[in-house]
């Protein structure tokens, strides 16, 4: 319960914040984006619409996590609202949960909008609404949960402006996992071999989560690669908040 | 029962900047606090009041030494359940209406829903902001938020109270108020721990009052103690007194002044009054009155907060 009012004002706070004036943008770009290739009309108008759909939602969803997520604990040690909180009897884990669940839920309720105007969109232009891009989208809410907790873990410990560049760094080398391991197993130096593996596995690989493109062109995706996608995401997140309870236990609030 | 507070050898320094230059806030602080009292922390700017509470709360780590509260280590949650903490210079999620905001401190209790309503109408009345109850905390004056700030203290009705310059920023009617109020929550049975630089009121407050400088207690005792003066001193009022009695007078009174016609006088000690009482009557001039001054704990603070000469300043 307790956690869930920390939850709870987090959502709400980031709501005050005017998060949700990005799905005005969103829609904005689609509208405009459906109208443009809507006049090329060289067949392909679709496919386009859906590439940028799927793509808007991603960026507007990392930007809110990235963004509000590096701030989420930092804003509030700067503002002093920290002290009235810790002191009360509650566990310093239950409020870094808290933090990280109530931003979890502003991106979902973000996402679910989004999503829905996706889907009248694709639907307005006679598309097919595939099962794959339930799937796609829940990738994508999977991937800003783990980019989420990346924030949150740098914020711990560094400056919301530091704790922003960290998490996209990290976001472009979890993109790139997969083709460093690729280049390490392939050089011949075993001490860039050590270092690429170990990369690999500590780095998340968000290449998992990014199924848009197979989506968007009808490419066939193993179930068990999304369960597996999911269940590895999910854990990355735990893994994630439990380091980050784990600094912010020991952080002197000054 | 054992104390309320128990603080040993507490040391606390903080490391910032990039160069990790150190300061020393806090350098062995040992203190007691009885249960159900009003204890007083003083000290001037930087003494180290702001870390010693802070660490009592859970919110700093010390670098030596430890605290109890309630006989339990600091930062336990069942302790934590029976405390209350203002912070200094108190700051919300401004966003939030008063009563959504001890709504929200209420839920950090596990308090009961149809409990939660009744305690914080109940709260805001005490505080007089029951006219704002449903302002948002961006709105409120300096006053009103320190108002809230002691509101949402007292939400889990605590056994003791830590209040980090409770005073700071009311008028007098609410200084008065809480003034008021902390003899009640005394009265109810709880143990009042502030900080203050404002002694008037921890004068007319406190049981006992322990004296901060540089991060080590320098003096504690009760009121009583403390201002019993080492020496005795005097105030007289006199009349009738020729020039030459006058310039002797001076130099036995530590303050010697005019006004209308009659001559105030401060003396320090029995020695200078019976010379003082000897000199007036030769003269031919007359006691219009004599009074023993009670030294205040200001006299007492600025004592003991300025370095003595000879003892070697740490710095
Ligand atoms: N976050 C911090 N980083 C570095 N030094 C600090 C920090 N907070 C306090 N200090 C230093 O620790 C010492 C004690 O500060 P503290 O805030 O405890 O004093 P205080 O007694 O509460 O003073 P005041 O009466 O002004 O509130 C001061 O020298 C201060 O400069
Ligand atoms: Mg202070």
């Amino acid at each position: 319960m307790k956690t869930w009012a920390i939850c709870l004002n987090t959502f709400r706070e980031t709501v005050r914040d005017k998060v949700f004036i990005l799905l005005v943008v969103f829609a904005l770009i689609m509208i405009i984006a459906s109208r443009i290739f809507g006049f090329l009309s060289i067949g392909q108008e679709l496919k386009i619409v859906e590439d940028v759909g799927l793509a808007s939602i991603s960026v507007f969803s990392l930007l809110v996590a990235v963004f509000v997520g590096t701030t989420l604990v930092h804003k509030e040690i700067d503002k002093r609202t920290v002290y009235t909180i810790v002191s009360k009897p509650i566990h310093r884990y239950q409020f870094v949960i808290g933090k990280y669940a109530g931003l979890n839920l502003t991106i979902l309720v973000n996402m679910v909008v989004m999503g829905l105007f996706f889907y009248l969109l694709v639907r307005l232009m006679h598309g097919t609404w595939s099962s794959g891009f339930d799937m796609a989208i829940a990738l994508i809410y999977v991937e800003v949960m783990v980019v989420t907790g990346l924030a949150l873990l740098f914020s711990t410990f560094a400056s919301p402006t530091l704790s922003a560049i960290f998490t996209f760094l990290v976001y472009i080398a979890g993109h790139l996992s997969n083709d460093m391991m690729f280049f390490g197993a392939r050089s011949q130096n075993i001490f860039v071999n050590i270092i690429t593996t170990g990369l690999y596995y500590i780095l998340p690989n968000l290449s998992r989560f990014n199924v848009k493109n197979e989506v968007v062109h009808g490419l066939p995706i193993p179930p068990n690669f999304y369960v597996y996608s999911i269940l590895y995401g999910l854990l990355y997140c735990i893994m994630l908040v439990i380091v980050s309870s784990f600094i912010f236990e020991r952080k002197n609030l000054k | 029962m054992g104390y309320a507070i128990e603080i040993v050898g507490l040391k606390k320094t903080y490391r910032s900047g990039v160069r990790r230059r150190s300061v020393t806030a806090l350098n062995g602080l040992d203190l007691c606090v009885n249960r159900n009292e009003i204890f007083g922390f003083l000290g001037p700017n930087g003494a180290g009041k702001t870390t010693t509470l802070k660490i009592l709360l859970g919110l700093l780590f010390p670098t030596a030494g430890s605290a109890r509260v309630l006989g339990k280590p600091v930062g336990d949650l069942s302790v934590k359940a029976k405390v209350g903490f203002l912070p200094e210079n108190p700051y919300f999620y401004e966003y939030l209406t008063c009563r959504e905001l001890l709504d929200f401190y209420c839920r950090l209790f596990s308090i009961q829903k149809s409990e939660r309503g009744k305690r914080i109408d109940r709260l805001l009345a005490r505080v007089s902001l029951d006219h704002v109850a449903n302002r948002q905390v961006r709105k409120l004056s300096h006053g009103m938020l320190q108002r809230l700030g002691i509101a949402q203290s007292l939400i889990n009705d605590p056994e003791v109270l830590f209040l980090d310059e409770p005073m700071a920023g009311l008028d007098p009617v609410g200084r008065r108020t809480i003034r008021e109020m902390i003899h009640e929550l005394k009265a109810e049975g709880k143990t009042i721990f502030f900080s203050s630089h404002i002694l008037q009121d921890a004068e007319l407050l406190c049981d006992h009052v322990g004296i901060l400088r540089e991060g080590r207690l320098v003096n504690t005792g009760t009121l009583q103690e403390m201002l019993t003066p080492k020496l005795a001193s005097y105030e007289a009022v006199v009349t009738d007194i020729p020039e030459d009695a006058i310039e002797e007078l001076s130099h036995i009174a530590t303050k010697l002044e005019k006004r209308e016609e009659r001559f105030h006088l401060l003396i320090n000690g029995t020695e200078n009054l019976r010379r003082m009482e000897r000199i007036v009557a030769q003269s031919g001039g007359l006691m219009d009155s004599l009074s023993k001054t009670r030294g205040t704990l200001e006299d007492h603070f600025i004592e003991f907060i300025n370095p003595q000469p000879g003892e070697a300043v740490n710095k």
